[in-house]
C-alpha cells in the first residue's frame, strides 16, 4: 500500500493487519537474533579495550602513554568512519571467517566491528567516573592492580556501565536495520525491500513501531536496572 | 637522648623531598622532611591547607613516591622495597581519609572484609575477624547495610575498622575528623585513642584541626609549606609558639575562645 495511493490512515490500519505482521514475524527473529549476538561480541570485546584503554591511561594504573595513544587514535579513527563505509570495509573480512560477505552472520561480524570502539569509549569514561579516593583506599589496603579494577573500579561503576550497556545494544539494533541492506534480513531488511522499494509503506510503518517499542524497552530496562542497583546502595 | 629517640622511633623520616610538576613548573611540596614517631604514640601533624600533610602522610605509605630521602617503619626501609613487597607492606600500615572512601557497592560487612577477602582467607576466618572489628568500632548492627545509608561519623568507623582489620601496627589518618561534626568527631577521636591505648598501634594524626591535637596527642609537628617549623611536645608548642604558624594557630585558638559569638557574629 503505496502512501500515494492511499491515505495515512488506511495505510496505518493496514499497518496493523495480520498479513503484515505475518510478513515480518520472522523478521523480528532474525533481527533479535543479530542483536543478541551481536551486543554479547560487542559487550566481551568492547569491555575488554576500555578496560584497557582506563588502566593504560597516563593516569591509570598501568600508565603507558604510547600504547593508550596508538589505541585510542585506533578507536577514533574507526569510529569516524560512517558505519556504512565500515560494513562495505568489512565485506572481505566477513567472507574470509563465514565464507560469504552476505547474511546475517556475516553482518553480526560487520556490527561488532562497528560497536565495539564507540562501546570502548563508553566502558572507558564509566570507569573513569570512579572518585581517586576509592583506589587510593584500596591501593593502601595492599590490592594490586587487578584487585583494584576487577572488585573496586568496575562494581563501583555498574550502574554507569549499564547504562552504556544500555546505549551499545540500542545502537546495535539501529545498526541491524541498516545491515538489512547488505542481505543481513532481519526488521531493516523488510523496512528496505518492502517499504523503499516496493512502496508498500504498511510493512514499512509496522517495522517503524517495532523499532521503536525495542528502543524504549530496552532504555527503560537499563534504566530500571540501573537505577535499582543506585537504590540498594543508598545512593538514591 | 638523641639516639634514646631514634631507637624507639617507629615511623623515621629522614630529608624528605617531594615535588610536582602541575603545569611544567617545579612545586616543591615537601622540603627536607625530618621525623620521628615512637612505637604506640599518637603523634599529631598541624598545618594549613597546601602545606603538604596529605603529601607527606601518602609518602610513607607510597601512594606518592618522594624525590628522595628516606622512610623506615617498624625498621624496614620503605623506598628500598619493589611492588610486591610494598603490596604486603601496606597490609602493616592502615590509612583512614577526610573522604571515607568507602567502597559503595559492598556492604559494611564486604567493605571491612575486602582486605582479607583479597588475600584469600578463609571465609569463616573472615567472619570472625569482621565482626571482631566490628565489634570494636560499634558497628554490629549495620554489618548488612550499604555504606551510602551511614552518617557521616559510622561511615569513618566504617573506614576504621577496613583499616585495622589486617592487623596493621600503624595507622595513617588524613583529616579523618574533618568532615564530621564537633560531637561526632570526639567520638572518633575516642574511638582511635581506646584503639591505640588498646592494641598499642602508632597513629599518625594529620589534621588542620587544632582541638583535635590537643585532645589526642602528646608530640606533634607544625608544618608549614614543606617544612617542619616546629616539633615537640602539644603543651609546649601552645603555650610557647615560637614559629610563626604555631603563634598563630595558638592566637586563632586564644581569640577563639575568648571572643564571644552571637547569631555567628564575634561582639
Ligand atoms: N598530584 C599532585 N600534582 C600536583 N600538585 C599536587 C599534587 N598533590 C598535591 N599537590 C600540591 O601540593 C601542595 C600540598 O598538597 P597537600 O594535599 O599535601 O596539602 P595538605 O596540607 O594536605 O592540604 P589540605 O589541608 O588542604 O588537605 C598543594 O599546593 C597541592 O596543590
Ligand atoms: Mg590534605
Amino acid at each position: 500500500m503505496s502512501l500515494s495511493k492511499y491515505s495515512l490512515w488506511e495505510v496505518i490500519l493496514a499497518s496493523f493487519s495480520g498479513e503484515t505482521w505475518a510478513y515480518i514475524a520472522p523478521a523480528i527473529l532474525e533481527t533479535l537474533y543479530m542483536t543478541a549476538v551481536s551486543s554479547l561480541v560487542v559487550l566481551v570485546f568492547g569491555f575488554l579495550l576500555g578496560v584497557l584503554l582506563t588502566a593504560l591511561n597516563p593516569e591509570g594504573l598501568l600508565p603507558k602513554t604510547g600504547i593508550y595513544k596508538v589505541l585510542g587514535w585506533v578507536i577514533n579513527t574507526l569510529r569516524s568512519l560512517p558505519q556504512v563505509v565500515m560494513i562495505v570495509l568489512l565485506i572481505p573480512v566477513s567472507r574470509l571467517l563465514v565464507g560469504k560477505s552476505y547474511g546475517t552472520n556475516s553482518c553480526i561480524i560487520a556490527i561488532s566491528a562497528c560497536c565495539i570502539p564507540m562501546y570502548a569509549r563508553l566502558v572507558e569514561s564509566s570507569l573513569l567516573e570512579i572518585s581517586k579516593g576509592k583506589i587510593e583506599a584500596a591501593k593502601s589496603i595492599g590490592s594490586n592492580s587487578f584487585h583494584i579494577i576487577s572488585r573496586v573500579v568496575i562494581p563501583e561503576t555498574a550502574p554507569s556501565l549499564i547504562r552504556g550497556f544500555t546505549v551499545e545494544i540500542i545502537s546495535v539494533l539501529s545498526m541491524t536495520a541498516l545491515a538489512g541492506m547488505f542481505g543481513a534480513g532481519g526488521i531493516g531488511d523488510i523496512a528496505v525491500r518492502f517499504g523503499y522499494q516496493r512502496f508498500q509503506h504498511e510493512k514499512l510503518f509496522a517495522c517503524l513501531y517495532l523499532l521503536i517499542f525495542f528502543v524504549q524497552l530496552l532504555q527503560f530496562l537499563g534504566n530500571v536496572i540501573s537505577k535499582h542497583i543506585l537504590k540498594k546502595r543508598g545512593l538514591l | 637522648m638523641q639516639s634514646d629517640q631514634k631507637e624507639s622511633a617507629y615511623i623515621q623520616i629522614e630529608q624528605l623531598n617531594k615535588s610536582f610538576y602541575p603545569d611544567g613548573q617545579e612545586l616543591k611540596v615537601l622540603k627536607g622532611i625530618d621525623l620521628n614517631v615512637r612505637k604506640g604514640e599518637i603523634f599529631g601533624i598541624i598545618g594549613f591547607s597546601g602545606a603538604g600533610k596529605s603529601t607527606l602522610a601518602r609518602c610513607i605509605n607510597r601512594l606518592e613516591e618522594p624525590d628522595s630521602g628516606r622512610i623506615y617503619v617498624g625498621g624496614v626501609d620503605i623506598l628500598s622495597l619493589d611492588k610486591k613487597e610494598l603490596l604486603k607492606e601496606r597490609k602493616r600500615i592502615g590509612m583512614i581519609f577526610q573522604t571515607f572512601n568507602l567502597f559503595e557497592s559492598m556492604t559494611v560487612f564486604d567493605n571491612i572484609a575486602y582486605p582479607l577477602a583479597i588475600e584469600h582467607v578463609k571465609k569463616s576466618e573472615i567472619r570472625k575477624r569482621v565482626l571482631e572489628v566490628a565489634e570494636l568500632v560499634g558497628l554490629t548492627d549495620k554489618l548488612k547495610i550499604y555504606p551510602g545509608r551511614l552518617s557521616g561519623g559510622q561511615k569513618q568507623r566504617v573506614g576504621i575498622a577496613r583499616a585495622l582489620v589486617n592487623h596493621p601496627d600503624v595507622l595513617l589518618s588524613d583529616e579523618a575528623t574533618s568532615a564530621l561534626d564537633p560531637q561526632t568527631t570526639l567520638q572518633i577521636l575516642d574511638l582511635l585513642k581506646e584503639i591505640n591505648q588498646k592494641s598499642g598501634i602508632t597513629i599518625l594524626m594529620i589534621t588542620h584541626e587544632l582541638d583535635a591535637i590537643k585532645y589526642s596527642c602528646t608530640r606533634m609537628a607544625v608544618l608549614e609549606d614543606g617544612r617542619f617549623i616546629e616539633q615537640g611536645l602539644v603543651s609546649d608548642i601552645f603555650n610557647n609558639p615560637r614559629s610563626k604558624t604555631g603563634e598563630l594557630f595558638a592566637t586563632v585558638m586564644r581569640e577563639f575562645a575568648q571572643t564571644e559569638f552571637r547569631d555567628g557574629e564575634a561582639i
